[in-house]
């Protein structure tokens, strides 16, 4: 699971665009916002399911 | 007026700092106390004294710098830090339970006793010190460029500075950090919301600002592609490879700290960002890099115009004060490296605690004495081009440093030699870009792309290290007794 974000951004093929834009902000730089948070979710969700376990 | 904000300020933190050497006292002749805080920092200390390490005047300058002079390549600091969390999340709690059993204070303690190998470990040491000493003397670079950019003659102000910084680490160690820390945080944190809403106001909104720079600075080329993405991942393995981005996770109270921290850390990327559209709001505001400092004096001239006088000695007394906790943390970094893996190997009977904290303090003091030297005899272009030769040999490291707490099969000698290997692969490579670009071109199956010197040379490197280890264990050599804490939360997941 930890490895989604490295797939996300480590591709910028993916998201080199300028549009959708969101509030006149290019995707490239929203996307890569994004992801920041997505990221800090997932591994959130992995300390959860470490602990959980015990 | 903005002097007297910019003054008031820094005797504030000088207060703060000199106070925390009695917060949560402890023996400060211990090197665990002065270095680490006696391992005693929570959750909420941690956030601070790791983000303090981790955003720098790198993130406060260097990055909105990039952004202003070459487009949206600069945004690759987002994905680098992006991949850097899971990195940390994985292999950064296993070091913390190891040091924590042993007693290390070092990851270079940690490579001595796993590899028993005190030429690896010193090998590991001076990568540390060398890698660090460029990005401390970025940080006094910050501190400068924020003094310059109020008019107040540079000398002084930066021997002022330098005064403060070496004294409250000195007095205080890890403490005074962690808790100019968080008076640096609520300064930078108001600083960098006041400025993405009130400029952007003054400037007719995102979208107009957006709208104003050109499609070749707003989006990457694809022949960019490669470097961006090799940059992402070369930085991001990097990052918690520092000495002072160690020192801030060893200093935490428990493995889990660390874990949380991976999950509540990336707020300050969203900082970082942020910031880093700011170095394009500086192009539509117009503002004019200094001969001086070039491109990096964009934020701070970009808040000497758009502020108000008094807010804009705020904010650029946020930036210098920002860019002492991290030169703290890697002054206190090096010094340890310096007196438990150099130090330590040079004399015949093993230092007291006494003596090796003394030495610990000496160092540090002296590092940063370097530092400021470094700043007024080179020319700055120079400082931001070796603190990226920084990162590309402190990534050689992380054999020696990750790896090692997964792979119980790993041989000393490979890992040696594949540093070696790295090592000198990397400067070759740097040197023949004369110290001017982190990125080579390469010629993969045709297709020439611009790579990351450091992920290329950690390429090799891992490469040797992998072969040679599975090498030795086909020779039959000696099977090695795996080095990881045996507590009751060190039960692998």
């Amino acid at each position: 699971m930890l490895l989604v974000p490295f797939a996300a951004v480590l591709d910028p093929a993916l998201y080199a665009h300028d549009h959708p834009r969101i509030a006149g902000i290019p995707f490239f730089v929203w996307y890569q916002f994004a992801w920041v948070l997505l990221a800090a979710g997932i591994t959130g969700v992995v300390y959860l399911l470490r602990y959980r376990e015990r | 007026m903005e002097i007297a904000v910019f003054v008031f300020l820094f005797a504030l933190i000088t207060a703060v700092g000199l106070f925390a050497g009695r917060w949560r006292a402890g023996d400060l002749s211990q090197l665990d106390e002065w270095a680490l805080g006696g391992r005693r920092f929570g959750s909420f200390v941690t956030w601070f004294l790791q983000g303090g390490s981790i955003y720098t005047t790198y993130a406060f300058i260097a990055i909105p710098a990039l952004v202003y002079g070459s487009g949206a390549i600069g945004f690759f600091a987002l994905a680098y830090l992006i991949v850097a969390y899971p990195v940390a999340f994985v292999c950064l709690p296993p070091l913390w339970r190891v040091s924590h059993e042993r007693g290390h204070v070092t990851v270079s303690d940690f490579v001595k006793e796993r590899f028993s190998s005190t030429t690896l470990a010193t090998l590991v040491a001076l990568t540390g010190i060398v890698a660090t000493l460029p990005y401390l003397a970025l940080q006094v670079y910050g501190i400068q460029v924020s003094i310059a950019e109020l008019g107040v003659p540079v000398e002084v102000s930066l021997t002022l500075a330098f005064v403060i910084l070496a004294g409250i680490t000195y007095v205080s160690g890890l403490r005074s950090a962690a808790l100019i820390a968080i008076v640096k945080d609520v300064l930078i944190w108001i600083t960098v919301l006041v400025a993405v809403i009130y400029i952007p106001i003054r400037l007719g909104g995102y979208s107009h600002v957006f709208a104003q720079i050109g499609p070749a600075k707003r989006n990457l080329h694809p022949s960019e592609f490669a470097g961006y993405s090799t940059l992402a991942l070369g930085s991001g393995l990097a990052l918690f490879l520092y000495p002072h981005t160690i020192t801030g996770s060893l200093s935490s109270s428990s493995d889990r700290v660390i874990e949380r921290n991976c999950v509540f850390l990336p707020l300050y990327t969203i900082m970082l960002g942020l910031l880093a559209i700011l170095g394009y709001m500086a192009i539509v505001a117009g503002v004019h890099p200094t001969a001086a400092y070039g491109d990096n004096s964009v934020i701070p001239a970009l808040f000497q115009k758009m502020f108000p006088p008094a807010f804009a000695g705020f904010a650029l007394a946020a930036i210098s004060i920002g860019a002492l906790v991290p030169a703290s943390i890697m002054a206190i970094a090096a010094g340890n490296l310096f007196s438990r893996n150099i130090y330590r190997e040079l004399v015949t009977h093993p230092p007291s605690p006494a003596t090796e904290t003394r030495i610990s303090k000496l160092t540090s003091l002296t590092v940063k004495i370097g530092a400021v030297a470094f700043i007024l005899a080179v020319p700055s272009t120079y400082v931001v081009n070796f603190q990226l030769a920084g990162g590309v040999w402190i990534l050689q490291t992380l054999p020696a440093a990750f790896l090692a707490l997964f792979c119980p099969w790993l041989d000393r000698l490979a890992t040696i030699v594949g540093w070696v290997a790295g090592m000198a692969l990397g400067t070759y490579l740097l040197v023949d870009t004369s110290f001017q670009s982190s990125t080579y071109a390469f010629d993969v199956l045709g297709i020439r792309a611009r790579l990351f010197i450091g992920l290329v040379a950690l390429g090799v490197n891992l490469a040797v290290v992998l072969t040679g280890s599975a090498l030795s264990s086909l020779l039959g050599g000696r099977r090695r007794r795996p080095l990881t804490a045996q507590g009751p939360t060190a039960s692998p997941t």
